[in-house]
């Protein structure tokens, strides 16, 4: 099925649905219904190489604006989870230049002050919530960031664990923050210095470099192929 | 009949299956359903490679004509490098990130070269977990042994005790990087059982682990300053007069031009094949898996294990249509999700292995108890409802929220309606060959994850794949930086291609296609488009 010309993306069940309007880019085009946003991409003929990733809904490489029909407000998906309708209007979101800021995570001092010196932005945050409505994983974008300026890192990382990384949250920023890189550092601080650490983790590295498993390594490895298959099937 | 009316049968029969206990198949039993329902004993779907390396071995013939394939490099073309290293990762998912870090650690120079984007690959994908075998109950030895069960014994024993032992030390790595894994009360570290696996093993973050794992490596690459080229597919290798690898050319896909790097050694890191769409399967797999890294290692000469095998994950969704082949992670399994047919029975034990339950399903399918959509596509029941049922009311929303989200989005609630699926293509189990310092028979190139191949045997167990990456990952990287430190850059040249053409030319010529893919060809032609109308 999957040699160079044939289209396996365009099963032929799905060429059977109704053909809807859509806008790519503010240019016409029909489609089959309900195929997703990339597919339709592909079915107009275009080249996708940006704009592309996983395909699974977990990169974010494919952040989407789009209007449904005859409603005034742009929304935001991931190309791959979004199926089209008719008249549907869509752009894919370029990269967006946000600064990213460089830190070594290990050797800060003290994380929840150094939020302000390496986002000074972070605090800046007028409240309009657009952030929160552009999110695509339906975070409460703006409450992390709030979250984050009173050192509650535990929270944000618990509510950011959604974030895809698609960076639809920044480009509508009036403060100018990326609150998506804000609660990245929020929460590989709070992994790095505010979690206990796994006391029994320690424990079997140094099993392992004490050699505890070495009989049972020497026990294995020196089995017969036959006996080494009666042994697996006596581990339940 | 509507899906709707179709799964009223998976509640009707949920109390009823919640008493059974079905036990896993005999290794005999085992072997025949594999043999006889499995993709990977489709005769009519494989082929011997006519040349190289793997000459007269059987792989599906999707990829055998990859192989076979020409270079886009013709011979005489300027080598001038544009850039110089001493290591070259060639992939930015979670083996490439994780070898660029290592290195770099070490003091070496590095580029990481991606043809997408740094990050996107399966690695962000991975909903299950990493098998680390930290449990007071559990032992490397365990995790060794279920994973050679796993892969049907035959597994490379040294890579796979290298994988086993160093787990461990992974996770204490990760979580100084800040990577958040689910902990117990007392502060340990979580884990979950896997389908496979005789003990719990899994670590988690929540339904995101390859998410959460990738969003910190991918910040560190950045934080750490390598050298990156987005948007550059690796087109050829370049090999001295040793034939020893001494870098690569890619091909800048925003303005189409050559980038020749010279390198002291080379990781590739390109991943799987699903998009190759093996069978015809659907599959699970990101926009870039196309066997990259298998192409370019074969036409320099490195030998590949296991490229007869592959993984169809047991569930891939069936309905909707638009979430065809994307995986509904085996952690419902885990948690007690029953497969059901149409009959509303259950048919395998669900945590037996993957080849096991998707043959399984398979043949459920094949002998008339599948479920058709309206699409006309067949699949089976996963009961998803009954994790509430048999753990409380919101444990699938709260233990699977990445799944919730994913089928929130077509109206349907997961946590009250089974999802229907079908075995998806999912992961390629052999790959290049590789020593456990994830080096190849080619000197200083090395390959890493997915691309590699002989730690998963057969069958690659569920968990096994985030740990391959990062151990792998390590080995290669610091294996390829601490050699560049001591040894001069070679010659730039493209001998090894000759070679290959001249052998090519004696068995017949090349498959007439040009590989490495770099990206399936799913933009519609205009015949096509004519043709529909």
């Amino acid at each position: 099925m999957a040699q160079e010309d044939s289209n396996v993306i365009d099963q032929p069940e799905v060429l059977r649905h109704k053909m809807v309007s859509i806008e790519i880019s503010g240019k016409k085009y029909e489609v089959p219904e309900g195929i997703t946003v990339i597919k339709a991409l592909w079915h107009t003929g275009q080249e996708v190489v940006r704009g592309a990733g996983c395909l699974g809904g977990f990169c974010g490489a494919c952040a989407t604006y789009y209007r449904t029909k005859d409603d005034p407000k742009v929304r935001t998906c991931l190309a791959c989870q979004m199926a089209v309708e008719d008249g549907m209007s869509f752009t894919i979101m370029p990269p967006f230049p946000a600064r990213k800021a460089l830190y070594d995570i290990q050797s800060l001092k003290d994380p929840k002050q150094d939020l302000f010196n390496l986002y000074p932005e972070a605090p800046l945050c007028r409240n309009c919530n657009a952030c929160t409505e552009a999110c695509p994983q339906k975070i409460d974008v703006r409450e992390g960031v709030w979250k984050a300026v009173f050192g509650d890192f535990k929270s944000v990382s618990e509510m950011f664990m959604d974030c895809v990384m698609c960076g639809m949250c920044t480009p509508v920023c009036i403060a100018d923050i990326a609150p998506n890189l804000v609660a990245l550092y929020v929460s590989r601080a709070q992994g790095a210095h505010f979690t206990e650490k796994p006391l029994g983790l320690d424990i079997r590295i140094k099993e392992i470099q004490d050699g505890r498993f070495n009989d049972e390594w020497n026990k294995v490895l020196a089995m017969s192929e036959q006996q080494l298959a009666d042994h697996c099937a006596t581990v339940k | 009949m509507d899906i709707h009316a179709l799964q009223q049968i998976v509640h009707q029969t949920r109390d009823a299956r919640r008493k059974q206990t079905i036990p896993k198949f005999s290794p005999a039993d085992r072997d025949q359903l594999i043999h006889k329902y499995h993709p990977d004993y489709r005769a009519s779907a494989y082929r011997p490679i006519r040349f190289g390396p793997n000459a007269d071995d059987q792989t599906v013939v999707e990829l055998a004509a990859l192989l076979e394939g020409d270079s886009s490099i013709p011979e005489h073309i300027d080598l001038t490098p544009h850039y110089t290293t001493d290591v070259l990762v060639v992939g930015g998912g979670g083996a490439g990130c994780a070898a660029a870090l290592h290195a770099h650690a070490t003091g070496a120079k590095v580029i990481l070269a991606t043809k997408l984007r740094l990050g996107d690959s399966n690695s962000v994908m991975a909903q299950g977990g990493m098998q680390i075998s930290v449990a007071p109950e559990d032992s490397p030895v365990t995790h060794f042994l279920d994973t050679l069960k796993g892969g049907h014994m035959q597994n490379d024993h040294e890579l796979l005790k290298v994988m086993v032992e160093e787990g461990p030390s992974i996770a204490k790595w990760l979580i100084e990087l800040g990577v958040l894994f689910d902990r117990q009360a007392d502060g340990n570290l979580h884990v979950k059982k896997g389908g496979g696996s005789s003990k719990p093993r899994l670590l988690t973050c929540s339904d995101y682990t390859g998410l959460e794992i990738m969003r910190v490596l991918k910040d560190e690459v950045l934080n750490q300053k390598i050298q990156l080229l987005e948007f550059c597919a690796a087109v050829e290798l370049l090999s001295d007069e040793n034939g020893q690898c001494t870098g690569a050319i890619f091909k800048d896909l925003d303005n189409h031009r050559h980038v020749v790097v010279a390198a002291k050694s080379v990781i590739l890191a390109t991943g799987g094949i699903g998009r190759l769409h093996i069978q015809g399967f659907p599959t699970s797999n990101h926009y870039g898996a196309t066997g990259d890294g298998l192409c370019l290692s074969y036409r320099m000469g490195a030998k590949l294990d296991h490229i007869d095998t592959f993984q169809y994950h047991p569930s891939g969704a069936v309905y909707p249509e638009q979430l065809i082949g994307a995986l509904v992670t085996e952690g419902i399994r885990s948690e007690g999700g029953h497969l059901v047919n149409a009959k509303g029975e259950r048919f395998v034990n669900e945590l037996d292995t993957r080849d096991v339950v998707s043959s399984s399903i398979i043949r459920e399918c094949e002998e008339g108890r599948g479920i058709r959509t309206m699409s006309g596509r067949i699949g089976v029941w996963l009961d998803t409802p009954l994790l509430d049922a048999e753990h409380g009311p919101g444990t699938v929303e709260k233990h699977f929220p990445a799944m919730m989200m994913q089928f929130e989005r077509f109206g349907i609630d997961i946590s009250k309606d089974p999802v229907l699926i079908y075995p998806t293509l999912h992961y390629q189990n052999g790959g290049v060959k590789i020593d456990a310092n994830s080096e190849t028979n080619v000197k200083n190139l090395f390959v890493a994850g997915e691309a590699s191949g002989g730690l998963h045997g057969r069958n690659r167990l569920m968990g096994n794949s985030l740990l391959d990456l990062m151990v792998f990952g390590k080995r290669s990287g610091l294996t390829a930086a601490s050699r560049a430190l001591s040894m001069p850059q070679g010659k730039l040249t493209v001998n090894h291609l000759q070679q290959f053409r001249a052998e090519a030319k004696k068995h017949g010529n090349s498959s007439g296609v040009i590989s490495p893919m770099i990206l399936p060809a799913y933009t519609r032609k205009e015949a096509e488009r004519t043709a529909t109308k």
